[in-house]
């Protein structure tokens, strides 16, 4: 018996989670794949928006500007990479500089501190690659950059370290009251009771809220598509480069990435499907148009991978973050795209004011622990501290991965972990092996290795991801 | 600190062949830095035959060719280190490395040789659209999971490109019960050696589709089929063509790539051509006393032009460390690519008294030729000319000019063109 089921293991459902492991309650945080960060949380473009974007009044506007402020803290006591490099907005006409102009206003009203305007000298002193043509800027000091997975991935790490069970591979099939007081949620892998549900399912939102009987929306999958390059062309980018937004999205934009490549993206196309993260031909030619309005000379041989993403959208077109008024217990928390991701600390805050104006009896834990265990990046450190770690631990001195300079003492640390990595994709969030210009064709075979050697189970029952996508087939011989 | 004369960067074919005719030239002073637990490079998975017909004069498998050479090199007073990643070079010859014993080295040495060889395409770098499954594989890392590892990451595979391991590979996961159902080509000709596209497709009936494409990858979790489609002559794809072609894998054997991250790091000014570093007839990069040679320097077909050119390599910088000081960097001729030709190693001679007796260059052509005709032409007219029968890009080119064809014309350039010749069309 649970007090609160979270329903879904993106960034929302873990910063959830993380919150409310802070108060002595009974959690179990339920996920369809096998592991945290599968969907929206891991194809995004992992910027800290800073919030002019949204429009003045909505729930977007006011959690964006707030959960901005937190990440700075957030990063520093979970130990993920955050770079507050501020972004711009870019206009090449004067319409575009109209625009932007609109969007310094809507900052001012949302409390986005620091906006300013740059002109063309200034914007082209630090960003040089950057088209000639610029003609103004709008910059928010406050943006910034993150790697979105190894944040979802931190939360979820520590709050189970605090006492949150998380069962994965676990489809909810149905979400039922039975009593006044009680709600199950009933999953493939057996029925979970809990006192309080929070459905977080990002794009599946609508089906579950569906499912449990509460009031009805609409998420329609919109598609994102990115292009990254590799880490030699880190330099074409600084900042996170918007073009001047649309109606519908904030446009394509060049980006640096946390870990130093830059990357092109995302178109926006609504589609069918919310399983369907495929790359399209006619969305890698409309990103490189959109990039290079940005930065004209783009290293296109040097694309290191493409990928997708999609936006969880809702047709009432803000978050929906409520208590239901059909089934008491149950909270949606729909309609979670951008600026999502960086609303999430202020989403948290939210649904605990919800919890307790819902009845539920909030009691700070006194033995919560704020961090993680701790976590080495052999290519960051210096060379004197990795010497010490070799002395520690001499896997920390075999490199496995080497385009990223990943060691094997912190692909074991990925499976040893809470909640560790337990398929190639799992290590790769984890870690970055797999993630550099060979895409994992020399790592994978000794990642695959190591997890079937630290899992005790034999190769062939090593995934890439979920289930069914198993690496090897058999052994040799076996098909003759 | 740990002080070498010189250092030798990869314990593959390269390397290794570099390291003995350094040592033969009489450097005392060798270290053999390798990233694997055991010398030989990628031959050790190579197991089949091939190797060694031009050095050797006779058919060896992969790890035998590197046995050979790993033998002699044991006899040496080489210093080997294995299991060790270089993660640093600079450009005043020091170099950081780690191990998982000896922790962090930091050597500083007199001459490197670069040996790292190069690594595959991938998907990601031909920007194929669809979903992202498991299944996918560059051909060099199936063949790493059937030969050493002892799995088999498919049953029912379609290779895109025809490189010589994808053709390699097709061969190998027929004999292993697999079912290979073709091999596609963006190109209008194989980009394998012809013994390849004979011996391991024709003869197991494995059809070869040149001007075809993989348009789409189909399947969330694992490979479920491709979308195959003939292209025009923009390479772009006709969609008028397309096929769906069932398959739990995908192998891609699209080209190969010179891992210079390290050569990068150390200054060492790179050929866009090759994707390697610029050298000049010893194999000696911009950077005085760094040598390249192998893979990292051009990507070859034949390993036995790989020792050839790494002897050259290893003497190269012995004759660096014996009077590289005295040496005439200044005079430089530059050996510039006209017209057939893609690229050229080296890319400029230095020094007449640097030269060898027998200049090699080794190069590639832009296109299949069934004759062509090769000109070393100059500023101070033709050097030389060569007739050549049935020329293809994969088929890596080997011409030597003699040292005193060199100096009798005593050029400031030179250009190297392939002309073919009864040109039908």
């Amino acid at each position: 018996m649970d007090d609160v089921i979270i329903i879904g293991g993106g960034v929302v459902g873990c910063m959830i989670a993380r919150e409310l492991s802070k108060y002595n309650l009974a959690i179990t945080l339920v996920e369809k794949n096998e592991d945290v960060a599968c969907g929206t949380s891991k194809a995004n473009s992992a910027v800290i928006h800073a919030g002019f974007d949204a429009k003045p009044g909505t729930l977007k506007a006011k959690l964006n500007v707030r959960g901005n402020t937190f990440f700075p803290a957030l990063c520093e006591e979970l130990d993920v990479p955050f770079k507050n490099n501020g972004s711009l907005v870019l206009a090449f006409d004067d319409e575009e500089i109209n625009t932007v102009g609109e969007l310094m206003e809507r900052g001012k009203t949302n409390g986005v501190p620091g906006l300013d305007y740059w002109d063309t000298d200034k914007i082209l002193e630090v960003e040089p690659y950057l088209k000639k043509t610029v003609r103004r800027a709008l910059y928010a000091p406050t943006a910034g950059i993150i790697c979105p997975y190894e944040f979802t991935i931190a939360l979820a790490e520590n709050s189970y370290q605090n006492g949150v069970k998380y069962l994965f591979e676990a489809p909810v099939t149905g979400v039922e009251k039975i009593t006044d007081e009680n709600l199950v949620v009933r999953t493939s892998k057996g029925d979970l009771q809990g006192k309080y549900v929070i459905n977080a399912a990002g794009l599946f939102a609508d089906e579950i809220s569906k499912l449990a009987g509460a009031e009805e929306y609409q998420i329609i999958p919109r598609k994102g598509e990115y292009l990254i390059f590799d880490k030699e062309y880190g330099y074409l980018a600084q900042m996170v480069l918007f073009p001047t937004p649309s109606k519908i999205s904030k446009g394509i934009l060049v980006c640096p990435t946390v870990d130093g490549n830059v990357f092109i993206g995302p178109n926006s196309n609504n589609i069918d499907d919310k399983t369907d993260v495929s790359v399209q031909r006619e969305g890698i030619e409309e990103i490189i148009s959109g990039g290079k309005k940005i930065v004209p000379d783009l290293p296109l041989k040097n694309i290191i991978t493409s990928f997708a993403g999609l936006r969880a959208s809702s047709t009432k077109g803000d978050f929906i973050i409520e208590a239901s008024q059909k089934v008491k217990g149950f909270i949606n928390v729909g309609g979670i795209e951008s600026p999502g991701f960086t609303s999430s600390p202020a989403i948290a805050e939210m649904i605990v004011e919800i919890l307790i104006n819902e009845g539920l009896k909030l009691e700070k834990k006194n033995n919560f622990i704020p961090h993680r265990p701790r976590k080495y990046r052999f290519r960051e450190m210096d060379n004197e501290a990795r010497e010490k770690l070799i002395k520690q631990n001499p896997d920390f001195g075999h490199v496995i991965c080497r385009c990223e300079t990943v060691t094997k003492g912190e692909i074991v640390d990925a499976i040893r972990r809470p909640l560790g990595a337990r398929s190639i994709d799992g290590i790769k969030r984890r870690t970055r092996a797999g993630m550099g210009r060979c895409q994992g064709g020399f790592c994978s075979p000794k990642v695959l290795a190591i997890l079937a050697e630290e899992l005790k189970v034999k190769p062939t029952v090593i995934r890439k991801a979920n289930g069914g996508s198993e690496v090897l087939l058999g052994k040799i011989k076996e098909y003759l | 600190m740990i002080y070498k004369e010189l250092v030798v960067i990869g314990g593959g074919p390269a390397g290794l062949s570099a390291a003995i005719q350094a040592y033969e030239e009489g450097v005392q002073d060798i270290l053999l830095i390798e990233r694997d637990f055991e010398l030989g490079g990628i031959l050790k998975q190579c197991i089949h035959n091939g190797f060694g017909l031009h050095i050797f004069q006779e058919e060896l498998t992969g790890p035998e060719y590197a046995e050979r050479f790993i033998k002699e090199l044991k006899k040496m007073n080489i210093e080997v280190i294995l299991d060790t990643m270089v993660l640093e070079i600079t450009n005043e010859k020091k170099i950081i490395a780690v191990n998982k014993e000896l922790g962090i080295l930091n050597i500083q040495t007199q001459a490197i040789i670069l040996a790292m060889g190069c690594r595959e395409r991938t998907r990601g770098a031909l920007n194929i659209p669809g979903f992202r499954p498991a299944g996918i594989f560059t051909a060099g890392t199936a063949q790493r999971f059937v030969n050493i590892e002892g799995y088999m990451p498919g049953k029912d595979i379609v290779i895109l490109g025809s490189g010589d391991i994808g053709l390699i590979m097709a061969r190998r996961f027929t004999l292993e019960g697999a079912k290979v159902r073709c091999v596609v080509e963006l190109m209008p000709y194989s980009n394998g050696l012809t013994r390849n596209v004979v011996q391991c497709l024709e003869d197991y009936d494995i059809p070869l589709y040149l001007r075809h494409t993989v348009i789409e990858i189909h399947g969330k979790d694992r490979l479920e089929g491709v979308t195959v489609a003939e292209v025009d002559d923009n390479n772009l794809p006709i969609l008028a063509t397309a096929t769906y072609i069932p398959c739990d894998t995908l192998l891609l054997s699209v080209g190969l790539i010179p891992e210079n991250e390290l050569s990068k790091l150390a200054e060492v000014k790179l050929d866009d051509r090759t994707g390697g570093p610029i050298v000049n007839q010893r194999m000696e990069t911009s950077t005085q006393g760094i040598f390249a040679c192998g893979n990292v320097l051009h990507v070859h077909d034949l390993v036995d032009f790989v020792t050839q050119e790494a002897r050259l390599a290893g003497k190269g910088a012995a004759d660096y460390l014996s009077k590289g000081k005295v040496d005439n960097y200044a005079d430089a001729i530059p050996v510039r690519v006209l017209k057939g030709v893609r690229y050229i190693v080296p890319q400029y001679f230095q020094g007449k008294e640097m030269l060898n007796g027998r200049q090699e260059l080794f190069m590639r052509s832009v296109k299949p030729m069934d004759k062509a005709k090769l000109i070393i032409d100059s500023d101070k007219g033709v050097i030389k000319t060569k007739t050549l029968n049935y020329v293809k890009p994969s088929e890596m080119i080997n011409v030597a000019l003699q040292k005193e064809e060199l100096c009798q014309a005593n050029p400031n350039y030179l250009e190297i063109s392939l002309q073919e010749v009864g040109d039908r069309s």
